[in-house]
């Protein structure tokens, strides 16, 4: 089958497991983000693919083909690191030309493909600048085009914005996504930064620990993460545990509240995001999906307002915007409703 | 920004050190200098004078020769040292701490050695009675054991094996502290190991194995024990024979004359490659 495939991959640094058995498939074409916080074991998923660490177990499959065992100068992955490494010694064009000069390409063709790539990373005329001259961004897009240079199957980048400032940084996962979309070019990248995985990517696979907890599109990873962990890191989130009452409903501390793919029995626990709560003035009439609770603080951002509730003795944190704003204030009795869209089944971490 | 000092506490920070070197570089050198001039007594030491007769002496072919042997013998070491200790520091930088920690202990432990003991370890070990070409009888590559010392040779490898813990332990840092992502990149992009270490690692730190070019060069400009333990006359260097007019021979001023001669070379070949170094980076 065509694109990346791990099949139980498991790392190993002596005693430290750094990748648990994993198992992934990445489609051709695709954009895939590797999110999750540091030391989750993202950027040694990625060295893999590289064949800058070899696997303790398992193969990783390319098209089909076995390259787990295949050094790394010779799988012609183009790489992005985090500190960029760009040679120090070499001017911006001789840096992209390095790939293709080693394997003996003319002269006259290093120029003209230094020049479609300066073009396509939108750094035009500098291949005469000697690295040490460029600013962040551009050695960022230095380090980019070298990294294209070859037109690889795999383009893998290892937090390749986290040195940019934090403008320049929403710029470039545009630029990139962008590029990535033109190319067509089956592209990974690490980060920590859910942002930048909700901007960028196609597919959002989010790690901790050494272990995948979900690969899905990011707005599914948002709407419907799959346990405790995945809510909470990506976004914010109320956590509800309670006990299946009857079909379809949860009783939760202070009432009743409705799901859908509620199991038959058990205990379980819910995300509810803050933003789908909502919040009426007075308390409500305990009807299922509504609990009665007491403002505790509002913080008013302007373009949004977060108010801090306790609901039977919980948190819940709800948002809302100005022009739905409910006229309420610390201490007042209010009714909170859970939409039952809203509440999203966990499964166990 | 910076700060010009301007009173006199701001300056004597700097007092201690300016008179150590004083005292023990900038006085002895100038004596040095002074007597180069000064008149040789037959029988006796040498007395005040302002002559060239010393420096006249030594602008023959003879001199001349030894000069540029001498020269040559402290590149080829400085090359020879740098071409083995650079891999091998390189590799030694990729070690676990720990064996790094044994390796430049032992490097160290070699540098105590004094370049007496050196010398008369490797002629013993170079003889023909007990030195390794028994060991090369006892493994059928040689017929009968035979004297490797003096030789040419045999001054290289006494002077490789004196410099070679001073190139690591200088190399040491400069390579420890190099990004091993750059190599990882270079890999990624298509080249083997071998290809990787020549076109990333070596340019990378071209500034680092220049410096130490020199100090090897400089370092071995100035031995000369090893060249009389382990060469023949022919292989002697100016060093051996500055010793010489000046122990032996008690004529001072000429081994003065000779000393400044040889700091001034030594000084002007330190400043012309740093300035086609300087070249190099600029460019």
């Amino acid at each position: 089958m065509s694109g990346l495939v791990f099949e139980s991959i498991v790392k190993k640094f002596g005693e430290f497991t750094a990748v648990h058995e994993t198992s992934l498939t990445i489609p051709q074409g695709k954009f895939v983000c590797l999110l999750g916080p540091s030391g989750c074991g993202k950027t040694t998923l990625l060295r893999m693919i590289a064949g800058l660490e070899a696997a303790t177990a398992g193969r990783i499959l390319l098209d089909g083909d076995d390259v787990t065992r295949i050094p790394t100068h010779k799988r012609d992955f183009g790489m992005v690191f985090q500190n960029l490494a760009l040679f120090p010694h070499l001017t911006v064009g001789e840096n992209i030309a390095y790939p293709l000069r080693i394997r003996g390409v003319s002269k006259s063709d290093c120029l003209a493909a230094v020049k479609r790539l300066l073009d396509l990373v939108q750094l035009p005329d500098m291949a005469g600048r000697p690295v040490s001259k460029l600013s962040g961004g551009q050695k960022q897009r230095v380090a980019i085009a070298r990294a294209l240079a070859l037109e690889p199957k795999l383009f893998l980048l290892d937090e390749p914005l986290s040195a940019l400032d934090a403008k320049l940084r929403e710029s470039m996962q545009i630029e990139l996504k962008q590029l990535q979309q033109k190319l067509g070019i089956t592209t990974i990248v690490v980060t920590h930064d859910q942002r930048e995985a909700m901007t960028m990517a196609d597919l959002v696979v989010v790690m901790s620990q050494g272990k995948v907890h979900q690969v899905a599109p990011p707005v599914e990873i948002y709407r419907k993460p799959k346990d405790a962990f995945v809510a909470d890191f990506i976004g914010s989130t109320n956590l509800i545990s309670g006990r299946i009452s009857g079909s379809g409903k949860l009783a939760v501390p202070g009432g009743t509240l409705l799901a859908d793919d509620l199991p038959a029995t058990g205990d379980v626990t819910l995300s509810v995001r803050p933003e789908n709560i909502r919040v009426t003035a007075g308390s409500g009439d305990n009807t299922p999906g509504c609990l009665a609770g007491e403002v505790s603080y509002i913080r008013d951002l302007g373009a949004s307002i977060e108010m801090y509730l306790s609901v039977a003795g919980q948190q819940i944190t709800a948002i809302t915007t100005p022009s739905d704003r409910p006229d309420i204030a610390a201490g007042d009795a209010v009714s909170v409703h859970f939409p039952k869209d809203a509440c999203v089944v966990l499964g166990d971490a | 920004m910076k700060i010009k000092p301007r009173t006199f506490s701001d300056y004597a920070t700097i007092g201690f050190p300016a008179g150590m070197l004083m005292v023990f570089f900038v006085i002895p050198f100038g004596i040095m200098i002074a007597v180069s001039f000064f008149q040789r007594v037959q029988g006796a030491f040498y007395e005040p004078a302002f002559v060239f007769d010393n420096y006249a002496r030594f602008l023959t072919s003879f001199f001349g020769g030894i000069l540029g042997f001498s020269i040559g013998l402290a590149a080829l070491v400085a090359v020879v040292s740098v071409l083995l200790a650079f891999p091998f520091t390189y590799i030694l930088t990729r070690m676990t701490r720990r064996t790094q920690v044994v390796w430049l202990v032992f490097l160290l432990s070699v540098l105590s050695l004094s370049e007496v003991l050196i010398g008369f370890g490797w002629s013993t070990l170079l003889s023909r009675t007990a030195g390794i070409s028994n060991l090369l009888v006892a493994l059928g590559v040689l017929d009968k054991p035979m004297s490797l010392s003096p030789s040419f040779g045999a001054v290289m490898t006494g002077m490789v094996y004196q410099t070679f813990p001073y190139t690591v332990l200088v190399l040491f840092p400069a390579l420890s502290r190099l990004d091993p992502s750059l190599v990882e990149v270079a890999r990624t992009l298509g080249s083997g190991p071998v290809r990787s270490f020549l076109n990333v690692v070596v340019p990378a730190l071209r500034n680092s194995i220049v410096s130490t070019l020199i100090m090897v060069f400089v370092f071995a400009l100035g031995c000369y024990l090893l060249p009389q333990l382990l060469g023949k006359p022919s292989h002697w260097t100016l060093s051996v024979l500055i010793t010489d007019q000046a122990i032996y021979q008690s004529n001072m001023p000429f081994a003065a004359a000779m000393a400044v001669f040889l700091v001034l070379v030594s000084l002007s070949l330190v400043a012309i490659s740093l300035l086609y170094g300087k070249k190099e980076n600029a460019a």
